[in-house]
């Protein structure tokens, strides 16, 4: 009796395992966060950089559009794209938050007193946990929504100058 | 034409594989003590069949034939020709042929070398064998087929992913099969020891050397991957806990707790039932790590292109190897009650075994954890190296004393007497250490106790080497590469408490003061080579304190097939320290990126690898005098 329950549960757990593999293998697509278009991003809670803050949903309500973007001061190709968001950052339509990720603060600070701050709200996310709850996998990335939260575009690697005009015509719509 | 002459080949060995495996259930039928002799020809020409196609798979790949699906995504003209050839076994596909190579030559080798083994013990390892060479014969003719065409016949290839034209990586992967794919010969072995009732010393001895060989073959090709890893991912690490190398590390756990239980087994005849799991769990985990690695439901920095209908090919294949197994377990098995004195060789080498079991669930838990959170709960997470650092480095500690002290303790029963031999090594060892401490600088508590007893063991290994000596009594094998071992550890201690690292950006002409360090960035220049531009840089270091004066020249290489930019290290290795440099460029600025990294005793750590699968070498060697 004692023999054939120890020899069940090993069956069910292995049977356990390989489902869960089965599962795990259909279920692939859902680390391609470029599928989140379209969706509504809910639960923002974020540190603010500097103050004691919090950033959440109503901060970006107020915006017709945001750009959330993902950046880090060792982050090399965030160089490249830190010039466009320059550049949005003249733009009426738009405003920027952008999230610090995985960094010391000093570097991030330096960073930008090097190259410019884009941003008009800075959020860091020391440990990168909120920034992988919003679907990111590498920064940088950015998120582009509009004033009911809704995701309207990702882009997954350093923002170019295509992706800059695709905002650009976005936003005055 | 080639495709044609692949597929034929292919089907021929599938067809040849159920060949065998009929002609060895008639043959266990028929009274005789002696093997047909035709099976011996069937398994020769079945391996020289395989081998025969993946040499024409390498001809297509040496003269670019992109009539072949394979070729043309993994290969281009302008390549040289070691990595047209290694090319070959670079792609999911080739290496899958790779796989069949090893099972087949492996089976044929088995055969001929146990003949003076019952004939049904071998002919159920053949058949067992033959039922997996089936399997992946039937995954790659009609899941992952080599010799697939593609019409029409593009021109150019796409060219190998430049981070994988490297020698390092060109031989990882034939070690690294030898290494778990050669674990299936004593899968089979076990299944067919439990079928035929042959068991004991006798089953012991004849799988032994295959699990030397195996496991000497992984240590080489876990080490050719971290080489590569650290000269050309460009982070100056060597291990990274990534699913792969996770992959790779599992049936290393799972052989070293093996060949370790066989000793028992061929000497006291015990453990026979944990030798049995140990044989199945090795092969089970290395095709689970081939499921992890090329189905895509892990992510990794270095997965295959993935494809979930391969994932569930192998998801298939390995319930059936798992259910299969146990069933068989189940049906066959017999609590015995060990007898085992506590304080005997016996248990030493069973501690030993409990170790490697809680290594091997800590890393597997590590790697495959995330896709139980994500199925279970939706939520995602990722484990890291601090899980690995946290749960595995204490417990390296005590297993580190136990290794110095378990090889010389007695069969049966043993007394210690030597006490104050081992205090005065341990006081030894501290003092070594705080000498280190005193030397360079403070490092942490955790790092002292590792420091401590790794020294431990090598000076108790020192002592038992010279004890051989002096009684003429070698044990080479062992002593060698438990004292690799030690010196594994103990320079990785070092080499993780003593590197240091530094981020900076410099213009052509700028210098950087880094302790008692000089960067110059001194020149940078655009050169031609056949498949790739290279930007190279040419940094001087220098420190007066010590006279040193060096030229490392880091390169971003632009490559066009496929078009991609690698940031290639520069390193000068050295027997104390590596210096190692990599730079990025910053675009529309002047500026580069330079990390810059002194590295003490990387040397070290790879030849203390090395010579740790030489203990297995040597002592196969041995075996091999004795005439098995």
């Amino acid at each position: 009796m004692k023999k054939k329950i120890i020899k069940t549960s090993i069956t069910l757990f292995f049977l356990f395992i390989t489902l869960v593999f089965f599962i795990g293998l259909n279920k692939n697509s859902v680390y391609d966060t470029t599928n989140l278009v379209g969706e509504k991003l809910t639960h923002i809670n974020l540190n603010h950089f500097s103050k004691n803050l919090k950033i959440t949903e109503q901060d970006l309500k107020k915006n017709n559009f945001n750009l959330i973007n993902f950046w880090s001061s060792w982050c090399g190709p965030c160089r490249d794209e830190h010039p466009f968001l320059l550049r949005l950052k003249d733009e009426n339509n738009i405003n920027l938050l952008g999230v610090n990720f995985k960094d010391k603060k000093n570097n991030a600070l330096k960073f930008l007193r090097e190259f410019g701050n884009p941003y008009d709200l800075i959020a860091e996310d020391k440990f990168g946990k909120n920034s992988v709850n919003l679907g990111i996998y590498g920064i940088p990335e950015s998120i582009l929504i509009n004033k009911d939260l809704i995701i309207i575009k990702k882009f997954i690697g350093p923002i170019t100058e295509e992706d800059f005009k695709y905002i650009v015509t976005a936003i005055n719509k | 034409m080639i495709s044609n002459f692949g597929n034929t080949i292919l089907f021929i060995s599938a067809f040849l594989s159920s060949f065998i495996i009929y002609i060895s259930f008639k043959n266990l039928k028929e009274d005789k003590t002696v093997l047909k002799k035709n099976i011996y020809q069937l398994c020769l020409l079945q391996s020289t069949l395989i081998i025969l196609s993946f040499f024409i798979l390498i001809s297509a790949f040496i003269t670019s034939d992109f009539s072949l699906i394979t070729v043309y995504q993994n290969s281009h003209t302008l390549k040289p020709l070691l990595y047209k050839i290694s090319g070959a076994w670079g792609n999911h596909e080739g290496s899958l042929l790779l796989w069949l190579i090893i099972l087949t030559v492996f089976s044929f080798l088995f055969l001929v070398y146990n003949n003076n083994h019952p004939k049904n013990y071998r002919l159920y390892t053949l058949i067992t064998q033959n039922f997996l060479i089936l399997g992946f014969l039937f995954f790659l003719i009609f899941n992952s087929n080599p010799f697939s065409l593609v019409s029409p016949i593009p021109k150019e290839g796409l060219g190998l992913n430049p981070i994988l034209q490297d020698p390092a990586l060109a031989i990882h992967p034939p070690l690294l099969y030898i290494g778990f794919v050669g674990s299936s010969i004593y899968f089979s072995a076990a299944i067919s020891s439990m079928l035929s009732n042959y068991q004991g010393k006798l089953f012991a001895q004849s799988i032994k050397n295959w699990v030397l060989i195996s496991w000497s073959f992984q240590t080489i090709g876990i080490l050719a991957g971290s080489i590569w890893a650290y000269y050309e991912l460009g982070w100056g690490g060597f291990w990274f806990w990534d699913p792969v190398e996770n992959a790779s590390l599992l049936p290393w756990f799972a052989m070293t707790a093996l060949f370790h239980s066989l000793k028992v087994l061929e000497k006291r005849n015990l453990f026979y039932f944990w030798v049995i799991i140990l044989c199945i769990i090795t092969f089970i985990l290395s095709v689970t790590g081939t499921f992890l690695v090329r189905s895509g439901i892990l992510n990794s920095v270095h997965t295959f292109a993935n494809d979930p209908s391969r994932g569930l090919y192998i998801l298939l294949f390995l319930s059936l190897l798992i259910f299969g197994s146990i069933f068989i377990l189940f049906k066959k098995f017999q609590l015995n009650d060990y007898r085992i004195n506590p304080n005997s060789k016996e248990t030493f080498i069973l501690v030993n075994n409990w170790f490697m079991i809680f290594y091997l669930i800590t890393v597997l838990l590590g790697t495959i954890y995330p896709i139980f959170t994500e199925v279970l709960t939706n939520h995602k997470v990722s484990v890291g190296p601090p899980f690995y650092n946290i749960v595995i480095i204490p417990i390296v500690v005590i297993f580190l004393f136990l290794m110095s002290i378990g090889p010389n303790v007695k069969w049966i029963k043993n007394k210690f007497e030597n006490y104050n031999l081992l205090i005065k090594i341990l006081l030894a060892s501290v003092l070594i250490n705080f000498s280190i401490v005193f030397l360079f600088k403070s490092y942490s508590l955790i790092s002292n106790f590792i420091i401590i007893s790794s020294i431990f063991l090598i000076i108790s290994t020192t002592l038992d080497f010279y004890k051989c000596i002096k009684k003429k009594k070698f044990n080479f094998p062992r002593l060698t590469s438990h004292l690799a071992f030690g010196f594994m550890v103990f320079f990785i201690g070092i080499n993780h408490n003593f590197s240091f690292e530094k981020d900076f950006n410099l213009r052509l002409g700028d210098k950087e003061k880094i302790e008692n360090y000089t960067v110059e960035f001194k020149n940078l220049n655009l050169e031609e080579f056949k498949n790739y531009k290279a930007i190279i840089g040419k940094f001087i270091i220098e420190n007066y304190d010590k006279k040193l004066n060096l030229t490392l020249s880091p390169e971003i290489r632009i490559y066009e097939n496929p078009n991609t930019l690698t940031y290639e290290a520069s390193i000068r290795s050295g027997l104390l320290k590596d210096y190692y440099i990599t730079m990025s460029n910053i675009d529309r600025s002047e500026y580069y990126n330079v990390k810059f990294q002194k590295k003490p005793f990387m040397m070290w750590i790879w030849i203390s690898v090395i010579f740790i699968s030489i203990g297995g070498f040597i002592r196969l060697f041995e075996n091999e005098k004795k005439n098995y």
